[in-house]
């Protein structure tokens, strides 16, 4: 979709990066926003659908096929989707055995739904950008970003999710007292000191769900704004770039997914362990 | 890029896909396999140890066959040797039977040469006897000659 000036390219990439927002707008009530302006009105009660219908829809994909490998599922010769699933939940399971080192059960599959999930996600992005937007546009729906990763509501949503975790298992493991001593008596072990500690621990411990979130939204972000920018160029040079940026973006895809589940085993980890 | 709503729907949903994860999709797969590990270090095990009683069986085997081969060629040495002698006694069985039919064979000969003798002995002095009378014409007295003529016959 090549622009034909300025005014048009900027509307175009900002149509693309536009949530299909729902939310209750001072002026309209409970309705879909008309646009970007409209969604920021909305402030906090807003949700954006696409984000959330892909993102599920992401999600019961992955729960599905897992569900339908776990349940033909034999300890003989493994077919084809047997093959693939186990492939993946082995590497996860190597992957937590080498990073977690607790005897929860429960970190694996949390790091499985972690992976496969984001990675599903991410991999919408390799869906040429106009494609949706145009195909729900004639639905009748103004914007459409299918990509669920590239809204840091979703990221940071996860990293919350995972922070939550992270307050439970601490809280689980050491006790509530533990949990306590562990944020105001380290790094430095002396009564005088524990504001200090306080404010150093907490800032930590907020910081991790934080970057969780904000590195994977960035890394998705940057890459879905040089597909849109990439869509501009005249339709003939498209694919010299859009090829090379889509193979590129396996890696990152994998990537950032890969790096999201081990950061938060990893912070896991942490959390199970005493000082 | 308003934090919004969105973020809690994410984080509800990241919460009902990890329960739903860690209850019905983890178990049944990692348990498939596990199982599927444990069976195949079992089979190799069961290889490796089969491929042992292998080795020692085909070890028996040959010291059954190494054995049974000296034993043949013991047998077969034996049988050997038993042959000769018997073939060598028959051959002394027979060079005696032969012998003995031959002194039989003999002895038989011997007989009858003497019976033929006594045959012709009797009927040269009966023939003598007619001869003399042709010859003289006349009648001996048999009594006066029986002498004569026994010792005639004797003589023949």
């Amino acid at each position: 979709m090549a622009a034909e000036n300025e005014v048009s390219a900027i509307y175009y990439i900002q149509h693309h990066l536009q949530n299909l927002t729902f939310g209750n707008h001072p002026q309209n009530g409970w309705s879909l926003a008309g646009s970007a302006e409209e969604a920021r009105e909305m402030g906090f009660w807003a949700i954006h659908l696409d984000t959330m219908g892909w993102s599920i829809a992401m999600g019961l994909l992955f729960i599905w096929v897992f569900r339908k490998a776990g349940k033909i599922a034999t300890t003989g010769v493994p077919g084809g989707l047997q093959n693939a699933v186990e492939m993946v939940v082995e590497f996860i399971e190597n992957l937590t055995r080498s990073t977690f080192h607790g005897s929860n059960k429960h970190i694996a599959p949390i790091a499985l739904t972690l992976f496969v999930w984001i990675l599903l996600m991410n991999t919408l992005k390799i869906i040429p950008v106009d494609y949706f937007p145009e195909l729900f546009g004639k639905l009748g729906f103004e914007y459409m970003k299918i990509v669920p990763t590239t809204d840091v509501n979703a990221t940071l949503g996860m990293a919350l999710g995972v922070f939550l975790m992270i307050l439970y298992y601490s809280i689980k493991v050491k006790g509530a007292g533990g949990f306590a001593k562990e944020l105001s008596l380290t790094p430095f072990n002396h009564w005088s000191l524990i504001p200090f500690n306080l404010v150093l621990e907490i800032v930590g411990l907020i910081v991790k769900p934080i970057s969780l979130g904000l590195r994977l939204f960035g890394n998705m972000f940057a890459g879905e704004v040089i597909f849109i920018l990439i869509a501009l160029l005249p339709f003939w040079a498209i694919w010299l770039l859009d090829v090379p940026w889509a193979i590129f973006h396996i890696l990152v895809v994998s990537l950032q997914a890969f790096i999201f589940t081990t950061l938060s085993i990893v912070y896991l980890s942490a959390a199970h362990e005493r000082h | 890029m308003n934090i919004n709503m969105t973020l809690i729907g994410q984080t509800i949903a990241f919460a009902i896909f990890v329960w739903f994860c860690i209850k019905y999709v983890w178990p049944p797969i990692s348990n498939a396999l596990h199982e599927r590990q444990k069976k195949i270090a079992d089979g190799l095990d069961a290889a490796s140890r089969a491929s042992r009683d292998l080795e020692v069986a085909q070890e028996k085997a040959e010291q059954t066959l190494r054995e049974s081969k000296e034993q043949a060629s013991q047998i077969l040495e034996q049988a050997n040797k038993r042959s000769a002698q018997i073939v060598e006694e028959a051959r002394d069985q027979a060079r005696a039977e032969g012998e003995r039919l031959v002194a039989s064979a003999r002895s038989e000969i011997e007989q009858e040469v003497n019976r033929a003798k006594e045959d012709l002995r009797a009927q040269v002095s009966h023939l003598a006897i007619i001869g003399a009378e042709r010859v003289l014409e006349a009648s001996v007295d048999e009594q006066a000659h029986r002498k004569l003529l026994d010792e005639l016959a004797a003589e023949l």
